[in-house]
C-alpha cells in the first residue's frame, strides 16, 4: 500500500565521471544496493536498501561514492519528526515492536561534555609522562578493611583475588553470536597484548579462545548459555549480568536463525532454537538471592576469581549498588543508558535508564557514605568515547571503564546501527562467512591495541597535567573536575563545583 | 570415605573440604541449611543427611548426590551432568537452567521447577517430581524432560498456575486426569505408546530410589505438553 512507502533516508551519490565500473561496491555491499546495469553500461544503486555503513564509500578505488542524507522532506513539524512518522507507518504495517541496535542516538545530554579537567599551574608542578614514571595499573576486586597480623606480628595475606589491568580500560561484554568469531578473536588477542580483559558476553566461550582465559571475563546471564564448569574455570573473573544500559529491565533474545554452527556449540543449545534470556534471573528476586548466585559461583571456582555484577544505570542504581556491595560481589559494573547493543527494542533503548555520569557519581558517593566503597571496585561503561571520558569517570569515582562501541569502531564499525539485521559489511555484527572474513583478527587486534595505547598515553598526559603520577590518586578526586553550564542540582549529584568556583 | 559433620561449620569450610578431598565417597551429616554443597563438583558420591541449603549441586559436573531429607531452593542450578536424588521435597527453581543430568525428587517441588531447562547434543536433562509442582513449572523450557508424577497428592492437576509459560522446547509430562490451564503456545496430548515407554523408564528409576510399584504409577493417564515453536517471538519485531 502506498502509505507503507517510506522514502529512503540516504541517497547514494555516484560521480559518473569517476566511476570505472569496477563493481567493487556491488561485491562489498551485503545489502544489495549496487548493481551493474549491463544495458546502459553503468552502475546503479537502490538506496532503499542502504543502511549507510560506508563500506562502499571506503572501498571504492576512485572515490566515486558518497552517501548523503536525503533532502526529501515531509511538511516540517517540530513535534512529529520524520523519524516518528516513519515509526508509526512501520508499526501500523507490521504490528511489531520496533527493533534497533547500538546505543541511544537521541540528543540527550552528554555530561562528559559539560565537565572540564583541571591542570596544575605555578603552585604545584605538572609531571611530564615522557620523562617520569606514570602508574596506570589498577587492581579490581574487593579490598580488605584492615591489616591482620599473626601472633608474631607478621602481616597475614588477607587479599582476595584481584584483576590486574595495565590501564583502566577493558572491552565490555559482546557475545559470540551478536558479533563474529573474528571480532572476538581480535578482542581476545588485543586484551592479552594489552594486559587488560575482554568479556565473553552471555553466549559462552568458543573453544578456540579458552587459551586467552587469563585475559577473559566470562559472563553468566539469566539464560546461562554455555555456562558450565570449564567455562567458569576458564576466565579470570566471572560477571553476573543482571542488566545492560541499552535495555535495562528486559532480557535478550537471539533468534533461532542466528543459532547456527559454532554459535549453537558455544551456547550449548540446538541449532535453530531461540536463545532466550529471561528479563530477570529467576533465581534472583532480592539481594539475598544475588548473594546466593555470587557465592555459588565462588564455591564452584574455589574463591579464585573475583565476581562482578553488571547492572544498567536506572533511577535507584545507588541503592541497588549498595546491595550488590553487600552481596559478596567484588566488582560492580554500571552500564549507562547510551550503552550499545546488538539488538534492542527501540523504545527501551531510547527511553529507559539514566546517564552513566550521574549514576556513577551517585553510586560512588552512596558507597562512600555507607563506608563500603572498599568492598567493591566500580567499573563503568555506556558510551565512554575517548580518554578524557575515562579520566572524568575515574575522577568521579570509577576504578576502570568498559568500552565496546569504541572498540567496534577501532575494528571498522561505522555506526550504521543495523547490527540487528545480521549483515554487517565490516564483518563484525554478522555470522555470514564471506562478511566475517573481511575482518582480519590480526589487524583488528593491532587497531585495538593502538587505540588503547593511544588513550593510555593521553591519560598519562592529562594526569601529568594535573600533577598526578598515579591513577589511584585520581580516583574519586572530584576536585579535578568542574562543570560548565550545569545547574545546581546536576552539580550536586555529580559532586563537582562549577567552573570558576 | 570422608565424613563431614556440618555442626557449627560454615558452608565455605564444607565446600573447601569437598573440593580438596581425594575421597570419592563423602557423607555429610547434620546438614542444616548449609548452602552451595558440591557447587561445580564432579566425580564424587555424596550422601547428605539433613537439609542442605540453597544451590545444592549448582553447576554440578557429574556427581551422585543423595539427600536423606529435603532440599531448599535452586537445586542443580545450571547443572551439566550427574544425578541428585532427594528423599523429600525440594524448594523453588529446582533445576534452573539445567543442561544435563537428572534430578529425582520423592515429594514436591516449589515454584519455577525446571525453568529454562535446555538440552544439547548428548546432554539431556531429566527432572522427575514425585509429588506436585508449584506454579511456573517449566517456564522458558528449551529442552529436556520434566515429569510430574503426583504420587500421594490430592491435587487435580499436580501443578500450580502458568505451567509452560514461554516454553519453546523439551517436554513436560503430567500424570493426571485433568490438564491445567495452559498458555496458547503449548500443545497437549495424551501420552502414546512411545511416550509411555519413555515414561516407564523414569518411573522405574524413581521407584528404584524411593520404593513403590512402577505399574501402580503407570496405571493412571499421562499428558504430554510440548511447545508449538522453537521460535516463540519470531513475529514480535519490526526492524528500523
Ligand atoms: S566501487 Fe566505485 S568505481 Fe567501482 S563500480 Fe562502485 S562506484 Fe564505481
Ligand atoms: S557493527 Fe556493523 S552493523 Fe553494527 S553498527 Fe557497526 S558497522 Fe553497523
Amino acid at each position: 500500500m502506498a502509505i507503507n512507502y517510506i522514502y529512503p533516508v540516504y541517497e547514494v551519490v555516484r560521480n559518473a565521471s569517476r566511476c570505472v565500473n569496477c563493481k567493487i561496491c556491488e561485491k562489498q555491499c551485503a545489502n544489495g544496493v549496487h548493481k551493474f546495469d549491463a544495458k546502459n553500461g553503468i552502475m546503479i544503486a537502490d538506496e532503499s536498501k542502504c543502511v549507510n555503513c560506508h563500506r562502499c564509500v571506503a572501498t571504492c578505488p576512485t572515490r566515486a561514492l558518497k552517501i548523503v542524507k536525503s533532502d526529501n522532506t515531509y511538511r516540517e513539524n517540530a513535534n512529529w519528526s520524520a523519524e516518528s512518522m516513519k515509526e508509526i507507518y512501520k508499526q501500523a504495517e507490521s504490528g511489531g515492536v520496533l527493533l534497533s541496535s547500538m546505543g541511544n542516538p537521541q540528543p540527550l545530554p552528554v555530561y562528559w561534555d559539560k565537565i572540564v579537567i583541571n591542570a596544575a599551574q605555578v603552585t604545584n608542578p605538572s609531571v611530564d609522562p615522557l620523562r617520569e614514571p606514570m602508574e596506570t595499573t589498577v587492581f579490581l576486586g574487593s579490598k580488605p578493611d584492615e591489616i591482620v597480623r599473626d601472633k608474631d606480628g607478621k602481616i597475614v595475606d588477607n587479599m582476595t583475588s584481584q584483576l590486574k589491568l595495565s590501564t583502566p580500560i577493558m572491552f565490555s561484554a559482546m557475545s559470540y553470536g551478536s558479533i563474529s568469531y573474528n571480532a572476538h578473536a581480535s578482542l581476545a588477542k588485543a586484551a592479552e597484548k594489552l594486559g587488560i580483559f575482554y568479556n565473553t558476553g552471555e553466549g559462552g566461550l568458543h573453544e578456540d579462545f579458552y587459551r586467552y582465559g587469563k585475559n577473559t571475563i566470562v559472563q553468566v546471564a539469566s539464560g546461562r548459555f554455555g555456562v558450565y564448569k570449564d567455562y567458569l574455570e576458564a576466565g579470570a573473573c566471572i560477571e553476573i549480568k543482571v542488566g545492560q544500559g541499552a535495555k535495562p529491565g528486559i532480557g535478550g533474545h537471539l533468534p533461532g536463525t542466528k543459532i547456527v554452527g559454532d554459535i549453537s556449540k558455544t551456547r550449548m543449545i540446538p541449532v535453530g532454537s531461540d536463545a532466550i534470556s529471561p528479563a530477570p534471573h529467576h533465581d534472583i528476586y532480592s539481594i539475598e538471592d544475588l548473594r546466593q548466585l555470587v557465592y555459588s559461583l565462588k564455591e564452584a571456582t574455589g574463591y579464585k576469581k573475583p565476581i562482578a555484577v553488571k547492572v544498567g544505570a536506572v533511577h535507584n542504581v545507588s541503592a541497588v549498588a549498595s546491595g550488590i556491595a553487600r552481596s559478596g560481589a567484588d566488582i560492580i559494573v554500571i552500564d549507562g543508558f547510551r550503552g550499545g547493543t546488538g539488538a534492542t527494542p527501540t523504545r527501551i533503548r531510547d527511553n529507559v535508564g539514566i546517564p552513566i555520569e550521574l549514576a556513577l557519581a551517585s553510586v560512588d558517593k552512596r558507597l562512600r557514605d555507607e563506608g563500603i566503597r572498599g568492598n567493591v571496585s566500580l567499573v563503568v561503561g555506556g558510551s565512554i568515547r575517548n580518554s578524557a571520558d575515562v579520566i572524568k569517570a575515574i575522577a568521579l569515582g570509577a576504578d576502570a571503564c568498559y568500552i565496546a562501541t569504541a572498540a567496534l569502531m577501532a575494528m571498522g564499525c561505522h555506526l550504521c546501527r543495523s547490527c540487528h539485521l545480521g549483515k554487517c559489511n565490516w564483518g563484525i555484527a554478522t555470522q555470514v562467512p564471506e562478511l566475517v572474513q573481511r575482518l582480519d583478527p590480526e589487524e583488528g587486534c593491532d587497531r585495538l591495541v593502538n587505540l588503547v595505547n593511544a588513550w593510555t598515553h593521553e591519560i598519562k598526559e592529562m594526569m601529568g597535567g594535573m600533577g598526578i603520577n598515579s591513577i589511584e590518586a585520581l580516583k574519586g578526586n572530584r576536585l579535578m573536575l568542574r562543570g560548565v553550564g550545569l545547574n545546581e542540582k546536576e552539580l550536586e549529584i555529580l559532586g563537582i563545583k562549577h567552573a570558576g568556583e | 570415605m570422608l565424613k563431614i559433620d556440618c555442626k557449627d561449620k560454615h558452608f565455605s569450610e564444607i565446600g573447601k573440604t569437598i573440593r580438596e578431598s581425594k575421597d570419592k565417597e563423602i557423607v555429610i551429616d547434620n546438614c542444616l541449611g548449609h548452602r552451595y554443597i558440591a557447587s561445580g563438583v564432579g566425580g564424587k558420591d555424596i550422601v547428605i543427611n539433613g537439609t542442605p541449603g540453597n544451590a545444592l549441586g549448582s553447576y554440578l559436573d557429574g556427581c551422585k548426590i543423595v539427600v536423606n531429607g529435603s532440599a531448599q531452593d535452586a537445586v542443580g542450578d545450571t547443572m551439566n551432568d550427574g544425578i541428585i536424588i532427594i528423599h523429600g521435597n525440594s524448594g523453588d527453581a529446582t533445576g534452573y537452567a539445567m543442561r544435563g543430568g537428572k534430578i529425582f525428587i520423592k515429594g514436591d517441588a516449589g515454584y519455577r521447577a525446571g525453568i529454562h531447562m535446555k538440552a544439547y547434543k548428548d546432554k539431556f536433562p531429566v527432572l522427575v517430581i514425585g509429588g506436585k509442582a508449584g506454579s511456573f513449572l517449566g517456564e522458558y523450557q528449551a529442552g529436556g524432560i520434566i515429569l510430574v508424577l503426583g504420587v500421594n497428592t490430592d491435587s487435580k492437576t499436580n501443578v500450580g498456575y502458568f505451567t509452560g509459560n514461554g516454553m519453546h522446547g523439551g517436554k513436560i509430562i503430567l500424570r493426571s486426569d485433568e490438564l491445567p490451564d495452559l498458555p496458547p503456545q503449548i500443545i497437549s496430548r495424551k501420552a502414546n505408546a512411545e511416550d509411555l515407554q519413555e515414561i516407564e523408564k523414569y518411573v522405574q528409576e524413581y521407584c528404584s530410589y524411593f520404593g513403590g510399584e512402577p505399574k501402580d504409577i503407570m496405571e493412571k493417564s499421562f499428558y504430554v505438553l510440548t511447545a508449538d515453536s522453537a521460535n516463540p517471538y519470531k513475529q514480535l519485531y519490526t526492524s528500523l
